[in-house]
């Protein structure tokens, strides 16, 4: 693209999304980035402006908006608003370091991802690092019952803030934490009271970069292998939660939502790459979020992919180390995914 | 040989046009700049979003993201023709006899010349308007189509339907068709005598620049590595027919067109801030100005068609005379 191909453009701006229902604790964690003195300037994209409390011209009010492009499905549906609001403040540059999408409780997360892959000029200049989804852990049972789109929420999440943990009791938490571990296995969780979460884990995250995914990500690692270990979120220190469980969506009400955690040795890059263009073609629809790490043979790099319905991008990452088994691993959260047909097939590009 | 008299501002040029014999140049910051014996400059918007001149070429319309529609003369007078409140003027344009549209969210607001201001509602975003060059008419871009209104009657909106988001618009200048651009990578258009389709598809990007050519013989439009110039001289339009691709280049795209006020030649700006002229008769192309800061975003000739004002995404604009 013309701006992509001039030296002068400046780096992209990251662009972080904040999902979850109202009541979640959005608003809050808003407010904290916006006031906290973490030395970097927010425009923040929100659909009311009543509910945040302070002042700030950056603040941009957008009505969500639907566009579905070329045939209606799914995979190319985007967000009219944000293309028209992200191009309007990208016209003054200089003025904020990075861009907050806060969506409503209802919304759909695919069109608003996919808005910073498929628009030429969103993508551009901008990057879209991170999917954030509060999550009220009291009334998350009740949200998965009468909708679709709290799963939803969750399942595109590459950070999940498991909210308002004072009110509930340990057992609750506990299976509402597994239940979100049951929808989305690659999530980071943090649990927190009144959005308290540490801010250096919603931003800057790098989730979409292909340099950083998956970089230091032990869970994601240990998915699906039998037994959660749960390395990655921050324990309190009385926190004696289950460690040892492992959840299958079927398992747990109202979730329609599965993943799937494929694991396979090195792969042969000639049946590899026509099989996870093949898989994202035809499944694309069903596939909500996919991450993986995959060993090319006769290559020392590690190969990452990361993909949303149809889109997937997938890079050369980092030499392996000397310590890391050379091991292809991929996860696929999405709905009525035929597992036993993807294992298979991803089984069968091994070299 | 054509000479550049640059003129370096520091914000994205939303729209370089001329007032009579002044180049104006309206910054998305909210300044208008303009030359006329020195450089001038009025402070109009905190943050400007949409910019067209005047039919009658007196005045500049602006829309800013404070939410004010203004109308700012050659001398830099400013007057408020609206306000939006909160929300972003997105769009703004001009018809005959003074009257001016703009446009806010979901709404197409059109200032008559008696000075009445008539809202029209949409279910979508209104995402640009046009006036037809005659009769008090105006067309609205949205999601899957356009809407024409008749702001001086009470009469019927009509709806002219084409799925997928079109994001920009404009009549021809005999009034027979509408063209839109759209989100996807392709034009549309109608006749509107019969309602008639045309697709124009098959650009590498979305086109963001029409501009129509002399008695609307030519349509001309960025979105390519070329400019990509549809002839409209048929009964049917472009139909079954290929367009001319002038000024191609290898490793740039087209970002701003704009067709010569009486010959066929249309000034190619592109996305290196280069900018060529290319005549449709014989695709030969002159080089106007040399690579410089960004993209060119608009360029606008003179009325003599001597004179082209330009401006970039880097706010490196200038007055590029052909006749040197």
């Amino acid at each position: 693209m013309p701006e992509a191909a001039n030296p002068q453009s400046p780096a992209p701006l990251p662009v972080t999304v904040l999902t979850g229902y109202l009541g979640s604790g959005k608003t809050t964690l808003l407010n904290r980035i916006l006031s906290e003195d973490h030395g970097k300037r927010y425009a923040v994209i929100v659909n009311e402006f009543g509910e945040i409390g302070i002042d700030n011209d950056l603040i941009v009010e957008s009505d969500e908006e639907i566009y579905e492009m070329n045939n209606g499905c799914v995979c190319c549906t985007v967000r009219g608003d944000l293309i028209r609001t992200v191009e309007g403040l990208m016209r003054r540059p200089g003025r904020f370091d990075a861009i907050l999408v806060e969506t409503t409780g209802l919304a759909d997360p695919a069109p608003v991802a996919q808005t910073f892959f498929m628009d030429d000029d969103v993508r551009s200049k901008t990057r879209l690092d991170a999917v954030v989804a509060l999550v009220d852990a009291k009334h998350l049972p009740l949200r998965l019952k009468d909708s679709k789109e709290a799963e939803d929420q969750i399942a595109f999440a590459d950070v999940v803030v498991l909210n308002k943990t004072d009110l509930v009791s340990e057992e609750e938490l506990a299976q509402v934490e597994a239940t979100v571990r049951a929808i989305n296995p690659s999530a980071r969780i943090h649990k927190t009271q009144r959005s308290g979460v540490a801010l250096a884990e919603v931003l800057d995250r790098g989730a979409f970069d292909l340099s950083r995914a998956l970089e230091n990500d032990p869970h994601f690692l240990d998915a699906d292998d039998g037994h959660h270990h749960d390395h990655d979120h921050e324990c309190g220190p009385d926190c004696d939660h289950d460690h040892h469980h492992h959840h299958h969506a079927s398992d747990i009400h109202d979730v329609s939502v599965q993943s799937l955690s494929l694991r396979a040795g090195e792969m042969d890059p000639r049946k590899f790459f026509p099989w996870i263009e093949k898989t994202t073609q035809i499944d694309g629809p069903n596939i909500l979020r996919l991450k993986g790490i995959i060993a090319l043979k006769d290559d020392p790099d590690r190969y990452v992919v990361q993909g949303v319905h149809m889109i997937l991008e997938g890079d050369h990452q980092r030499a392996w180390k000397d310590d890391e088994t050379h091991e292809s691993r991929l996860v696929l959260i999405g709905r009525d995914l035929d597992a036993e047909r993807l294992k298979r097939t991803f089984e069968a590009c091994q070299a | 040989m054509p000479t550049v008299a640059p003129l370096d501002l520091s914000a994205y040029c939303i729209a370089a046009c001329w007032l009579g014999d002044i180049p104006h140049f309206a910054l998305a910051d909210g300044a208008v700049h303009r030359l006329d014996h020195g450089h001038k400059t009025v402070e109009a918007h905190d943050g400007l979003a949409a910019a067209r001149p005047a039919q009658d070429g007196k005045t500049l319309i602006t829309g800013g993201e404070d939410g004010r529609v203004l109308a700012i003369s050659a001398d830099g007078t400013i007057s408020e023709l609206g306000n939006a409140g909160s929300r972003w003027i997105t769009a703004v344009a001009s018809g005959p006899q003074g009257a001016v549209a703009w446009a806010a969210g979901r709404s197409a607001f059109v200032r008559l010349p008696n000075g009445s201001v008539k809202e029209f509602q949409h279910p979508r975003t209104v995402e640009d308007i046009a006036f037809a060059p005659k009769g008090m008419r105006i067309a609205v871009a949205r999601y899957n189509g356009a809407t024409l209104h008749f702001p001086g009657t009470e009469g019927k909106p009509a709806e002219l339907e084409w799925a997928g988001a079109h994001t920009g618009i404009a009549f021809s200048p005999d009034g027979q068709y509408l063209v839109t651009a759209m989100q996807e990578n392709a034009l549309h258009g109608w006749k509107l005598a019969d309602g008639k389709h045309m697709r124009m598809a098959g650009y590498p990007a979305k086109v963001k620049s029409m501009s129509w050519g002399p008695k609307g013989r030519w349509l001309a439009s960025s979105g390519a590595p070329a400019a990509i110039v549809w002839p409209f001289q048929a009964k049917d339009g472009p139909m079954g027919k290929l367009p001319l691709e002038l000024g191609t280049r290898g490793d740039q795209m087209v970002s701003s067109v704009a067709f010569h006020p009486k010959d066929e030649v249309v000034a190619i700006g592109f996305g290196d801030g280069m900018v060529l002229a290319a005549r449709c008769a014989d695709q030969k192309e002159v080089l106007l100005r040399r690579p410089g800061k960004g993209a060119i975003t608009s360029m606008a000739w003179d009325s003599e068609g001597r004179r082209i004002a330009f401006g970039s995404e880097a706010g490196d604009c200038g007055v590029i005379d052909i006749s040197g």
